[in-house]
């Protein structure tokens, strides 16, 4: 099977027709657990009480800003060098749902800090990464909002995906170079305590959940995208026949 | 009730827990909403358009 | 190469002779350090320690700022797509209006640069330090933000989704930059950091001019 065998539009449509209930259903059945073992199962940690449950929603969505932007990168490249006629639409479906995630890292990680280390935030070095990676994110959705022409958009917003691709690492390599230069007097670290089973089981749960969500989504933003993308083709052929 | 007092009260840290849970509940549930709505609409966008032509005799795409 | 060097000294004399930009770039600079104190007080010990800082966020907005005449008239005016014809690759005309607009900014900033520590009174051991970055980094900043400038060739008032999308990219620069200086400020060995901003400003020579190409070559289908 190669990598154009999903090439075909409505091939996809029928397929994500057929996978995007099942994602949906799984996302709430893991949801659901998640937020039960997180909530009442988990313990309280001994050091950080019961703030150590905001982990479980903070983590997987810092786990989520990443592997999107890896996603968008990824589908960028095959939209790039294979010129896949879907690869930069999930490219595009991505985007927001990854940068909701990178938000959401943020807030929870921010309102987290709040008890840890008596402050909203500090210039710790992943926060600090995640915020740029924010950035990232809304620069490439600028970028596709900004070019009328949705080919070229679709083009340019890839090469802007792949150039921010290689910065990442960097930017996370100068960040952390940054803060240990600036280390912050303070402080209990975030990593905390040694993750225990009792709590790598809640978190495992609610990161597949994300990732179902993350699926039912671009599944969704896709099938919108190959819509409009119809329409407008069908629009611009009545105007010029 | 003692329990759910307990539960709710999270340690003396509800005022952290729950806006830190409520915030991704309300964003995901948030986009969720948007992504299916407009989806659904560009559904309904196409079927109509492909409707008009097929009244009016084209052939489809 | 005779065109490559062409275009550089076309462009070098357009520049000269317009004039205009160079300056006002240099205005900005003198003026955005000059915002500093008055926003945070004139004590000269707190100025000296976030100098290098302060100079470093300054020249790197004011080299953004004029990243949109890197490419816009000359697309605007054809000649971009003249030069495609050319037979010279597009990462090389790129290549050379990215040193033009070093020649053109970076290098003004480079030289404007003590002046302005002196104005925030930087201690002496920071003027090598802080002439070395600026003179490895300022390409860089030059570098990246082509493939900004190139991306936005289309959109019109692009100005704003330009530092949107060049300012994150800046950021290992400024880092760099500024930890150089600063390790020198407080005696300590800069080489380290020295070394880090070249290995940007390396790695950025091959790979900036090809990623600008891509984008420039989108534009102009």
């Amino acid at each position: 099977m190669s990598i154009h065998y999903f090439a075909n539009p409505a091939r996809f449509t029928r397929l994500a027709g057929r996978i995007q209930p099942w994602a949906g259903g799984l996302t709430a059945v893991l949801l659901l657990i998640g937020l039960y073992m997180a909530l009442v199962e988990a313990p309280a940690d001994y050091q950080q009480g019961d703030t150590v449950r905001i982990m479980f929603v903070h983590v997987p969505a810092a786990w989520m800003a990443m592997f999107c932007y890896t996603f968008l990168a990824v589908a960028s490249a095959v939209a790039l060098i294979w010129r896949h006629p879907l690869a930069d639409l999930a490219a595009k479906a991505s985007a927001p749902i990854g940068a909701s995630f990178t938000f959401l890292a943020l807030v929870t990680g921010s309102i987290w800090g709040k008890p840890m280390w008596g402050t909203w935030w500090v210039w710790d070095a992943r926060l600090t990464s995640v915020l740029i990676l924010f950035f990232l994110y809304l620069g490439y959705m600028a970028l596709w909002e900004a070019i009328e022409d949705g080919q070229k958009a679709g083009k340019a917003a890839a090469v802007l995906a792949l150039v921010g691709a290689v910065n990442v690492p960097i930017i996370k390599f100068s960040v952390d170079w940054w803060n240990t230069l600036h280390q912050p007097a303070s402080v209990l670290r975030m990593d905390g305590p040694a993750i225990h089973s009792s709590m790598l089981w809640p978190l495992l749960i609610m990161a597949l959940a994300f990732k179902a969500y993350f699926v039912t989504l671009l599944l969704a933003r896709m099938r919108m995208e190959l819509n409009l993308r119809r329409i407008r083709a069908m629009r611009l052929a009545e105007r010029t026949s | 009730m003692g329990n759910m007092e307990q539960f709710l009260s999270m340690g003396g840290y509800a005022g952290f827990i729950w806006p830190a849970f409520g915030i991704v509940l309300i964003v995901m549930a948030f986009l969720w909403i948007a992504s299916m709505r407009s989806w659904r609409k560009s559904e309904q966008a196409l079927a109509s358009l492909r409707q008009h032509r097929r009244q009016r005799g084209d052939i489809e795409e | 190469m005779n065109i490559f060097l062409a275009i550089i000294t076309r462009d070098l004399l357009l520049a000269v002779r317009q004039g205009g930009a160079t300056f006002l770039a240099l205005v900005f600079f003198l003026l955005t350090v000059t915002l500093f104190p008055l926003g945070i007080g004139p004590e000269p010990a707190i100025l000296a320690r976030v100098a290098p800082g302060v100079l470093w966020v300054a020249a790197l907005l004011a080299a953004m700022l004029s990243l949109d005449r890197l490419f816009q008239a000359d697309f605007e005016d054809g000649s971009l797509e003249q030069l495609t014809l050319s037979g010279l690759p597009i990462s090389l005309i790129v290549l050379a209006k990215i040193i033009t607009h070093w020649l053109t900014t970076g290098l003004p900033l480079l030289l404007a640069a003590p002046v302005l520590a002196i104005l925030l009174n930087m201690d002496n051991e920071g003027f090598a330090a802080l002439l070395l970055t600026m003179l490895i980094g300022t390409p860089a900043l030059s570098l990246i933000g082509a493939i900004g400038a190139a991306l936005t060739l289309t959109v019109r008032r692009g100005g704003v989704l330009l530092s949107l999308l060049v300012l994150p990219l800046y950021i290992p620069v400024l880092i760099f930059g500024v930890s150089g200086i600063d390790a020198a400020v407080h005696g300590l060995n800069a080489k380290p950091h020295l070394l880090l901003l070249a290995a940007l400003t390396v790695a950025a020579i091959p790979l900036c001019p090809w990623a600008a190409a891509a984008a420039v070559k989108l534009s102009l289908e």
